[in-house]
């Protein structure tokens, strides 16, 4: 049961062939056996609370195809109820009055919460070993990070302990765990899913986005995350359309451009081949592949490691101990107050970070890093509007290698945001962005890892990116395998 | 050595919306502290800022009114700093486009007693949320702080350094307060800080050109300190120089029991903000026709009705000026004139600057709350014109209106009926009177028939004092010479 997916557990749902409260008991008993870090607070009650009004709601048939089902959010999304702590000390007790906008629509499609997912400590990480509360491990690999910033939610689907999951992106944290654990994320066009209530590391970076076991699934999650939300002044206002329409559509004559910067050097032989080998297979569906060049590609980091830092310097200022959240038990005044309580309560991956950004804003420097950083955002922007005249969609590795050993590049910040040169340019750019599992590599250690494939769309062509996904994994079962022992 | 004082002004108004800023909470003044906060206002994780349309319209208002450049694309920047009462550790302000630029304020002046009509030119009004209060008194060496403040709008003003006198500054400051109050866009209560001025004040050899070292006194909030503040200033650095000293830089603050300004930071701690624009809130697009429509819906200003007055009303200049200080004054006079016929005009007007404003004033209240309304003060008018009461008996009769209080359309008779006050001007009754004074007054009348002219005046005044006032003093000089002439 637990292995099924989520489009199958709706239809069992529905088919009233399981209820909403065994399925929420089934993987809460999961949760708690499970030693992978991956959940940071379970309250069982509420839990089952949800689980009956939604069994109510499939009995009365005032139900969508979410009713019932399991879902886990990151510790990113506040929610009441449940504490939400951006796996930060800072917000270590802190239990958010009023629901995220996402949380809000997945309560109104009935889904039943099964707790808040472990992450990088607001969101600042590509190895989820950034949270206060201990890293996650890698369900494929316990020795292996599962990736980051949300590597509790990739975990937890990979390791069947929900269904469903919510995910956030900045610079690649959904794509990049679910590449790093083998399952299936998207992060859509920047606007698209409301940053209400989503705790802000870089406010022009951030988007909400779903994990699940296959595309299908992802798409179901995305129509229910999407839409115009008044409450955040950079949601778009588009349509509302079904992001599954066109999952059936053939691949014939679809353009796949390949940027020649994304197989280069650093690029690791063993995700290359299943990269490649994955490529082959689109060939096979119908499809043409395209050489392009995406120029600016390495300029992304640079790009990225000041304006996300810059505004997360700016959005984490009101952790001062002030209102809410921790505050230093001995001060002597205001300035020590404010010092001690954030030195104690950010971690150092966070204090980092907030010293690069406010350096960057700095008077005198302003000028230097942040405008420029800007106007080379633009320029990278450029370079995919240029790519997509001559291709339907863009396609390459997730990271440049599979996940590494916990603990391996934890003393080492700049080697972590090294590897996140695949993801960058997508998030400076706000295109919608996919990873689905496409094989395994061995990395260093000769252990079985997974390898994701990136598939890159034009502004708000979330359907065919998942159209293409979907095609896929009707031809392949990379996303059917599971971990041992699961 | 002669000095120049220059003085340049910045002016935060709190905008009358019903609601704040950036969020939904209700901005009156008073309430109970923390119980006008939103999750918006108190900064909690998630919270996203949207833009309060009333306040640009407030803005756009102003702009118009001053003749400025409304900008078609301005930009919100976050001014980051630490306090309490700041909840998000960052203002949201304006920096580099403000959606007012320019402009200009006129007033008059008297200088060596002759009154000038001056300008004042404004560089720039932009919108920003006010912060919280923090509360020093009654917490026992800690600080309350209160939230409700927090995310009131304000348009901050400033103006060029073109004064050169407190006496300029109050004035200009006067003016800009009836201009913020006459459009209705800030309720100009000084006491409850809607209207607060913070002043640019350096000293320069008369001749030089390059401004001398300012200082800036801030939170000034009545018209008389800004005066005293200004001034103890001016004395301050021109005392210090011939001291041979220097100038530094600094915030002060006025301390009105002292009577002096003092430092509150000095350049040594000068803040650097990091400005940036704030990527949570798009740019501010204000089209030319929102601008059109506001313009539409705003009231004549004081300037054009002024010269209406002048022209419809054929009133003095001097005149048109004082009742269009305040809108509710010249919608009174208008109003009065409608019902009392445009001959009256002067008359109106004569009793508005002087009997009811002098009755305002005792009262320590304003136009708006007068207990007689202008269809009343016009019938009072009426019965002066046509003789009914003389204008002296008029005032008695004016006051008897104060105090009844009454709705009634006939209060001018009512008044005048029941305290008898009716003109005397039947001739019998007025015979009688004089009969009676001549009698009792024989060297008057000697005096008189011996050539001295003003010895009717005693008589006069006895006749007056035996009717009470209430003779009609036209036929009652007519009679009195008439008798002493036969």
């Amino acid at each position: 049961m637990h292995t099924k997916t989520l489009k199958e557990l709706s239809d069992l749902l529905h088919a009233k062939k399981i209820s909403a409260t065994e399925l929420a008991s089934l993987f809460l008993d999961r949760i708690s056996a499970s030693d992978l870090n991956a959940f940071l607070h379970v309250d069982k009650e509420l839990t089952l609370q949800q689980a009956t009004v939604a069994d109510q709601r499939l009995a009365s048939g005032d139900s969508t195809v979410l009713t019932g089902i399991p879902i886990a959010h990151k510790d990113i999304f506040v929610t009441r109820g449940w504490r939400s702590t951006a796996a930060s000390k800072m917000l270590e007790n802190y239990v958010s009055p009023f629901d995220a906008t996402v949380v809000e629509q997945f309560n109104q499609a009935g889904t039943v919460t099964l707790g808040k997912l472990n992450c990088d400590e607001f969101a600042m990480g590509s190895s989820n070993e950034n949270s206060y509360f201990g890293p996650v491990k890698n369900p494929w690999d316990k020795t292996a990070i599962p990736g980051g910033s949300s590597g509790g939610s990739a975990a937890a689907i990979a390791a069947c302990l929900t269904p469903a999951a919510t995910a956030t992106d900045t610079g690649g944290s959904i794509r990049q765990p679910a590449a790093l654990c083998g399952v299936t994320g998207i992060k859509p066009t920047y606007g698209r899913v409301s940053r209400f209530g989503m705790i802000a590391f870089a406010s022009s970076l951030d988007q909400g986005g779903p994990i699940a076991k296959t595309a299908e699934d992802c798409g179901l999650l995305l129509n229910a995350m999407c839409g115009f939300d008044p409450r955040d002044s950079t949601s778009i206002e588009r349509e509302r359309e079904d992001f599954t329409r066109s999952l059936n559509e053939p691949l014939q004559g679809l353009r796949i451009g390949i940027p020649k910067e994304y197989f280069g050097e650093g690029l690791a032989a063993d995700v290359e081949q299943a990269v490649r080998a994955a490529l082959s297979e689109f060939e096979k569906l119908g499809a043409t592949l395209v050489d392009i060049s995406l120029p600016k590609t390495e300029l992304s980091i640079p790009t990225y490691y000041v304006i996300a830092p810059a505004e997360a310097s700016s959005n984490l200022s009101r952790f001062d101990g002030v209102r809410y959240g921790y505050r230093a038990n001995d001060y002597k005044d205001l300035s020590d107050m404010y010092r001690k309580t954030r030195s104690e309560g950010f971690g150092d991956e966070v204090k980092r970070r907030i010293l690069v950004g406010a350096y960057v804003l700095s008077h005198g420097y302003y000028d230097a890093y942040y405008v420029q950083a800007q106007k080379i955002r633009r320029l990278i922007a450029q370079d995919f509007k240029q790519a997509f005249d001559q291709c339907d969609v863009i396609m390459g590795p997730v990271a440049p290698t599979v996940a590494w050993d916990l603990g391996a590049k934890a003393d080492d910040p700049v080697a972590n945001y090294l590897a996140d040169i695949f993801t960058l340019s997508t998030s400076l750019a706000g295109l919608p962005g996919m990873s689905i599992p496409c094989g395994f590599g061995q990395g260093e250690k000769n252990s079985k890892r997974p390898v994701g494939l990136q598939i890159i769309g034009n502004y708000f062509d979330e359907a065919r990116l998942l159209n293409v996904a979907h095609q896929y994994q009707q031809a392949t079962d990379w996303h059917q395998r599971q971990p041992a022992g699961i | 050595m002669q000095w120049e004082v220059v003085i340049g002004l910045e002016t935060h108004t709190q905008l009358t919306t019903q609601s704040k800023i950036f969020s939904g909470s209700p901005t009156q003044f008073g309430a109970e502290p923390n119980t006008q906060t939103s999750p918006v206002d108190l900064a909690l994780p998630g919270a996203l800022p949207v833009m309060n349309r009333g306040a640009v319209e407030r803005a756009i208002q102003f702009g118009l009114a001053i003749g400025a450049h409304i900008a078609p694309h301005s930009v919100f920047a976050r001014k980051n700093y630490f306090y309490p009462d700041l909840p998000k550790g960052y203002q949201i302000s304006q920096m580099d486009l403000p959606v007012v630029q320019g402009g200009k304020v006129s007033f008059a002046l008297e200088v060596d007693g002759k009154t000038e009509i001056r300008s004042v030119q404004l560089t720039r009004a932009h919108l920003e949320e006010d912060a919280g209060k923090s509360l020093h008194e009654d917490y026992q060496g800690m600080t309350g702080i209160d939230l409700n403040r927090a995310g009131t709008p304000l348009l901050e003003i400033v103006t060029e350094p073109d004064m050169r006198s407190a006496a300029e500054a109050v004035a200009y400051a006067k003016a800009l307060h009836s201009l913020v109050t006459w459009l209705g866009i800030c309720d100009g209560n000084m006491q409850e800080g809607s209207f607060r001025c913070d002043a640019n004040v350096s000293v320069r050899p008369v001749g030089q050109k390059e401004y001398g070292t300012r200082c800036e006194i801030k939170n000034l909030n009545s018209f008389r300190f800004l005066e005293d503040a200004i001034n103890y200033e001016v004395r301050r650095q021109i005392e210090l120089i011939e001291d041979g000293g220097r100038v530094v830089q600094a915030t002060r603050l006025y301390d009105p029991d002292k009577r002096e300004t003092r430092e509150m930071r000095s350049k040594e701690d000068a803040q650097d903000y990091r400005y940036f624009p704030d990527p949570d809130l798009p740019p501010l697009v204000i089209s030319e026709e929102w601008i059109a429509r506001v313009k539409a819906s705003m009231p004549e200003l004081p300037g054009a009705m002024r010269e209406r007055f002048v022209e419809a009303y054929a009133i003095p200049e001097y005149d048109a000026a004082v009742l269009t200080q305040s809108k509710a004054m010249a919608n009174y006079f208008e109003a009065t004139v409608t019902v009392a016929g445009k001959a009256q005009a002067k008359p109106v007007a004569n009793w508005l600057m002087g009997d009811v404003a002098s009755t305002l004033n005792r009262e320590d209240t304003d136009i708006d709350n007068a207990p007689v309304k202008p269809a009343q003060l016009a019938q009072l008018l009426q019965r002066i014109a046509d003789g009914t009461i003389s204008n002296k008996i008029a005032k008695e009769v004016f006051a008897g209106m104060w105090e009844a209080k009454s709705d009634s359309a006939t209060l001018a008779d009512d008044i005048i009926e029941a305290k008898g006050l009716k003109q005397i001007s039947d001739s019998g009754a007025l015979e009688a009177i004089v009969d009676q004074v001549l009698a009792a007054n024989e060297k008057s009348v000697a005096e008189y028939r011996a050539g001295k002219e003003q010895a009717i005046n005693a008589l006069m005044g006895q006749a007056m004092k035996a009717s009470k006032g209430k003779a009609n003093p036209a036929q009652l000089t007519d009679l009195l010479k008439k008798k002493l002439a036969s």
